[in-house]
């Protein structure tokens, strides 16, 4: 159970003090899918890395568990808005880089990195530098990376945003998949209402800079992958566009 | 064996065309301060496995150790500088008070603290180099993207692994680059120090042959001055290619 108490975030800019975020409430609980969507600059990025312990509020706080949320925490994995990958290295190095930096045994690592690989399909491509590998290689070199820790807590900024439509889909089914299999919490941050509406238990509105919550939308249907084809999809996806442009 | 053809041919191919200007050259001026290229060769092959060659290493052990030391000084300061706000802000106007007033000037200090032997000579050279690198690795840390920076450091990652994954393989382009520019910065000091109170190194051996009037043992140690910095580039370039493969994609 995640908690976010008044939280207010601003930047320290040559043209005075910028607020990103102003007095966000919410609640996450845990093994939920929650989905963050708000226009451009509303601070979407900040309210992640706030979650990730990268970035310190000017005031109000984080609950996680019951306690104050203080730095980065292990159980936690975070995909940036460009993947965070690293160019040095490969596909494989990338992918497995987190649970090296934990220590764990070199045969452990392998094995997880190979499991995970395999199952998104990017094991033989293990060799290729970033550079070498598609939009959606990338990204699930990303998600390989981050869920090879078994997190309990994933962040995810706009994994799928620079994508082709097909692939965009085919990896929302994908992570779909590994949610449900493996029961993290999940904070996922978009600015597409398919997405939210397809990936989301909760879908949360921000409204644009400096960004407060302004709705959040219940979606009890999210969970299976022919969803997108439904009506109820269609009327979830409109719920969510009046509220953002409620906000115009 | 493919990349040793692939670099032998060029410098086959820049052997000939230099060979072929200095030709020209020696034909039109017409002096003994510029013998043809054949009686040069003639001169290094005959004695490149005597005294030039014992010259030759002698050079190249020099350079290689002042290149290894300006490097295991200069790269940890300049990651310190690049990613430490304080520590810049403390050690950079100190580095530019220091940087552009040439070296070669604190001599007499350097060769009271070092002796006469090859410990000044060392010495200078690294300290001169220290400060290119020291510069270009305190640029390329200071610019490496925030985005590595936030996602290492949500991986989890200590001071040591942060070093280790990001900031080395980040710079290492950079300090490669410096590496380039350094050589030719070390062999210009290298003849300098060669040429007082020793009588090992290229630049002793150019400057004993000049006094002699013995033009073709001169030329034949400015060969030798060309080989050694050709070879310490393609050092680099295999340095280079294996180390930040990544790049060349
Ligand atoms: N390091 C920073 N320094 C100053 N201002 C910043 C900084 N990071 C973000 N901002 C500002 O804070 C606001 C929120 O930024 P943030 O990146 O969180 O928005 P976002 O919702 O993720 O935007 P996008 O959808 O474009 O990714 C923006 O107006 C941005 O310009
Ligand atoms: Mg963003």
């Amino acid at each position: 159970m995640i908690r976010l108490e008044k939280i207010i975030v601003t930047y320290r800019t040559d043209a005075g003090i910028h607020e990103a975020l102003a007095g966000v409430d919410l609640a996450i609980e845990r093994g939920t899918s929650c989905v963050i969507i708000g226009p451009t600059g509303c601070g979407k990025t900040s309210l992640l890395y706030l979650l990730a312990g990268l970035l310190e509020p000017a005031s109000g706080q984080v609950i996680l568990d019951g306690r104050p949320l203080s730095g980065v925490r292990r159980q936690t994995s975070l995909i940036l808005q460009q993947h965070g990958l690293f160019p040095w290295k490969n596909a494989l190095a990338n992918a497995s880089l987190g649970l090296g930096i934990r220590g764990a045994a070199r045969e452990k690592v392998m094995g997880t990195t190979r499991t995970l690989m395999e199952k998104m399909g990017i094991w033989d491509v293990r060799r290729s530098y970033p550079a070498q590998l598609s939009g959606g290689q990338r990204q699930r070199v990303a998600i390989a990376r981050s869920l090879a820790t078994d997190p309990d807590l994933l962040l995810m900024d706009e994994p799928f945003s620079a994508l082709d439509a097909m692939t965009r889909e085919s990896l929302q089914e994908l992570f779909l998949g590994l949610w449900k299999e493996r029961s993290f919490t999940s904070v996922l941050v978009t600015h597409s209402i398919e997405e939210a509406a397809f990936l989301g238990n909760r879908i949360v509105v921000l409204s644009p800079r400096p960004g407060r919550v302004l709705g959040i939308l219940e979606n009890p249907e999210m969970g299976d992958p022919r969803y997108r084809l439904s009506e109820s999809f269609h009327l979830m996806c409109s719920g969510i566009r009046r509220l953002m442009e409620g906000s115009r | 064996m493919k990349p040793m053809r692939s670099a032998a041919q060029p410098y086959t191919l820049a052997a000939v065309a230099l060979a072929a200007g200095w030709q020209v050259a020696a034909t039109a001026l017409n002096t003994e301060a510029l013998p043809g290229p054949a009686s040069v060769l003639v001169s290094f092959a005959r004695q490149v496995r005597g005294p030039l060659g014992i010259h030759f290493a002698v050079s190249a052990y020099r350079v290689l150790v002042s290149l290894a030391l300006a490097l295991v000084t200069a790269v940890p300061w300049g990651i310190a500088m690049g990613r430490m706000r304080r520590t810049d802000a403390l050690l950079s106007p100190l580095v530019y008070l220091i940087y552009p007033i040439p070296k070669i000037a604190f001599l007499p200090l350097v060769l009271l603290l070092f002796g006469i032997g090859d410990g000044s000579r060392i010495f200078l050279i690294a300290f001169i180099l220290f400060f290119q690198i020291l510069v270009t690795t305190r640029d390329a840390a200071r610019e490496i993207p925030r985005e590595y920076i936030l996602s290492m450091r949500s991986l989890g990652a200590g001071r040591l692994q942060k070093a280790f994954h990001l900031v080395l393989p980040a710079v290492l382009p950079k300090i490669l680059t410096s590496l380039r520019i350094g050589i030719g910065t070390a062999i210009a000091v290298l003849f300098f120090v060669e040429s007082f109170a020793t009588s090992t190194g290229l630049g002793y051996f150019i400057l004993d042959a000049w006094s002699r009037l013995d033009y073709e043992s001169m030329y034949a140690g400015i060969v030798g001055m060309g080989l050694l910095g050709a070879v310490l580039y393609e050092f680099v370039e295999v340095l280079d290619r294996t180390l930040c493969r990544w790049t060349k994609i």
